[in-house]
């Protein structure tokens, strides 16, 4: 166990490190010790804007994803009363995730192109008289698709915390006079809240570090720290695209460690 | 509780089928469209019903190799997926007891868990590079893919033994049964239907595994690379069609490891 993560992770990390400050000349790398990939990316302001709209996409989908999961895990941890509906119609939210991700993604092209059921609908009812363009290949499919393939990382671990949660605690809340939303807002959210961490790590990340969703959904419009990583790959571009991942791997680390200090996932599980 | 349904009962039942539905939505979409007849495009309207693209799919491709991917995806995914069982279960066993490292190597999996896949892609192909090692699917990317599988593997070992309780292994210790006596006959069969959980786990997620193969497969593509590469250059239904193909195929070792699960459940109620 130790020795696959040591091989299969450490050394990789550190081979990105290490070969991060090698020079790279037309179509190979060679051992160096500059600082020149960094100092190319740091001074760049592309990679600002890359950084920004990354942290656009993310923000927007875990605010999406946190919603949507909370509400789902509520409505099946406190409204389904029996366990085996409860376990049927989570299984019901689970089963997609052991599906492809590529094959949800290109489920969407028939809804949302222009000739698509989306478009057709709204033409319709009259609520348009043109397809809309932005549907499909833009921001908003890279996002629609993040919150499709992620919700699911959210309503996993908030599932877990609820169920979890010792029941005659609300019901004390309830004796004492509360009214459903301080039952939600001083009882269920905080204890629920290590679930809420657990799910927000894994949806900042995925999605900090996704290029496919962002290179299929926009259509190859937007850009995004993943996305400049893999086309500097695509071309060969060794060295830059391993300053470009220390960068974002010592980014997201800050973003999971400050997470972390609000939870001990180990006891949780 | 009182027995009458409050109304944001329904409100959130409603909430929930939205959110069903657009979790299924587009999968169901695409399968309807790839009974799309023969002369149809990729969105509606229907241009009549035929398997037309089923067919499409056995002929020999312009681009791909669609069936060697699928034997390569599937040949991997049983590989990881008894690895990921054995090792997490090893790995849950020995942490159990707090020997030293252990929580390094805690969190070790946890970074695992979250580093972003294309780092682990792009590290092992560098690696590799390095080491003048040829990258392969059977290689680097078995590798690569454990790096992810491993840890949801050990994470849910995790959970089973927090909530395992000793009494049962303390009761077989003092009726003489050895330390494997108690493992095999005790521990083993109680945490069965998770270590089946495990496995699911295993291989799905090495089965449709994109990113952390992409720079580490080599030569020879898995199918999610395939479909990948499909996506830039084929532009009928034969993508939905195999869309559709991988979609059931998944459903059907759901449904395995499901019965699986059942027939070792009921054993275990029975006796």
């Amino acid at each position: 166990m130790t020795l696959i993560l040591i091989f299969f992770l450490l050394l990789p990390v550190l081979a990105i490190v290490v070969v991060s400050f090698w020079q790279s000349t037309a179509y190979s790398y060679s051992p160096a010790f500059i600082f020149e990939n960094y100092e190319f990316l740091l001074t760049s302001p592309v990679t600002l804007s890359v950084y920004l709209k990354t942290l656009m996409f993310t923000g927007i989908t875990w605010l999406c994803c946190l919603l949507i999961g909370f509400t789902v895990a509520y409505f099946l941890a406190f409204h389904v009363r029996s366990l085996p509906v409860q376990i049927g119609l989570f299984l019901l939210c689970t089963v997609p995730f052991w599906t492809s991700n590529i094959i949800r993604m290109i489920s969407w092209i028939p809804f949302l192109g222009r000739n698509g059921i989306a478009n057709n609908a709204l033409q319709d009812l009259g609520l348009i008289d043109e397809p809309l363009e932005w549907l499909l290949f833009s921001d908003f499919a890279v996002i629609l698709a993040f919150v499709h393939l992620f919700t699911l990382f959210m309503i996993v671990p908030i599932f877990n915390s609820m169920m979890r949660l010792d029941r005659s605690l609300i019901e004390a809340a309830v004796d004492a006079g509360a009214t459903g939303w301080q039952v939600l807002s001083n009882v269920i959210i905080p204890l629920t809240k290590p679930g809420i961490m657990i799910g927000s790590i894994f949806v900042i990340t995925l999605v900090m570090g996704d290029f496919i969703t962002v290179r299929f959904m926009s259509g190859g419009q937007s850009a995004s720290v993943g996305r400049v990583i893999s086309n500097e790959i695509s071309l060969l571009q060794y060295p830059a695209a391993s300053a470009s991942a220390v960068i974002l791997l010592l980014t997201v680390l800050i973003m999971i460690g400050t997470l972390l200090r609000f939870v001990d996932i180990r006891k949780e599980l | 509780m009182n027995s009458k349904r409050p109304f944001s009962f329904y409100v959130l039942t409603a909430f929930f089928s939205v959110f069903v539905l657009f979790l299924y939505g587009p999968t169901i979409t695409i399968a309807i469209l790839s009974f799309q007849g023969p002369r149809g495009g990729l969105t509606f309207p229907m241009n009549g019903v035929s398997l037309h693209w089923f067919g499409e799919l056995f002929k020999q491709q312009a681009v791909g190799d669609i069936w060697g991917s699928f034997r390569r995806s599937f040949m991997l995914g049983l590989l990881v997926m008894v690895t990921t069982t054995i090792v997490s279960l090893m790995g849950g066993l020995a942490f159990r007891k707090h020997f030293r490292g252990s929580a390094i190597i805690f969190y070790l999996a946890i970074t695992s868990l979250i580093i972003p896949s294309i780092l682990i892609s792009l590290g092992v192909g560098i690696l590799f590079n390095i080491l003048d090692w040829d990258v392969h699917w059977a290689s680097s990317g078995f590798g690569s893919q454990l790096t992810w599988t491993l840890p949801f593997g050990l994470l849910i070992m995790f959970a089973v033994f927090n909530r395992f309780d000793s009494a049962y292994e303390e009761a077989a210790r003092d009726l003489g049964a050895s330390s494997w006596q108690t493992l095999r006959y005790v521990v083993l069969p109680i945490i069965g239907p998770s270590l089946i959980g495990v496995a699911l786990f295993g291989f799905t997620l090495s089965y449709d595994e994109f990113a952390r193969t992409l720079l580490t497969a080599g030569t020879y593509n898995t199918l999610p690379l395939e479909i990948y590469g499909m996506t830039t250059s084929v532009t009928t239904p034969v993508l939905f069609a195999l869309g559709t193909f991988t979609t059931v195929f998944s459903f059907i070792v759901i449904a395995l490891f499901a019965v699986i699960y059942k027939i070792i459940s009921n054993k275990r109620a029975s006796s």
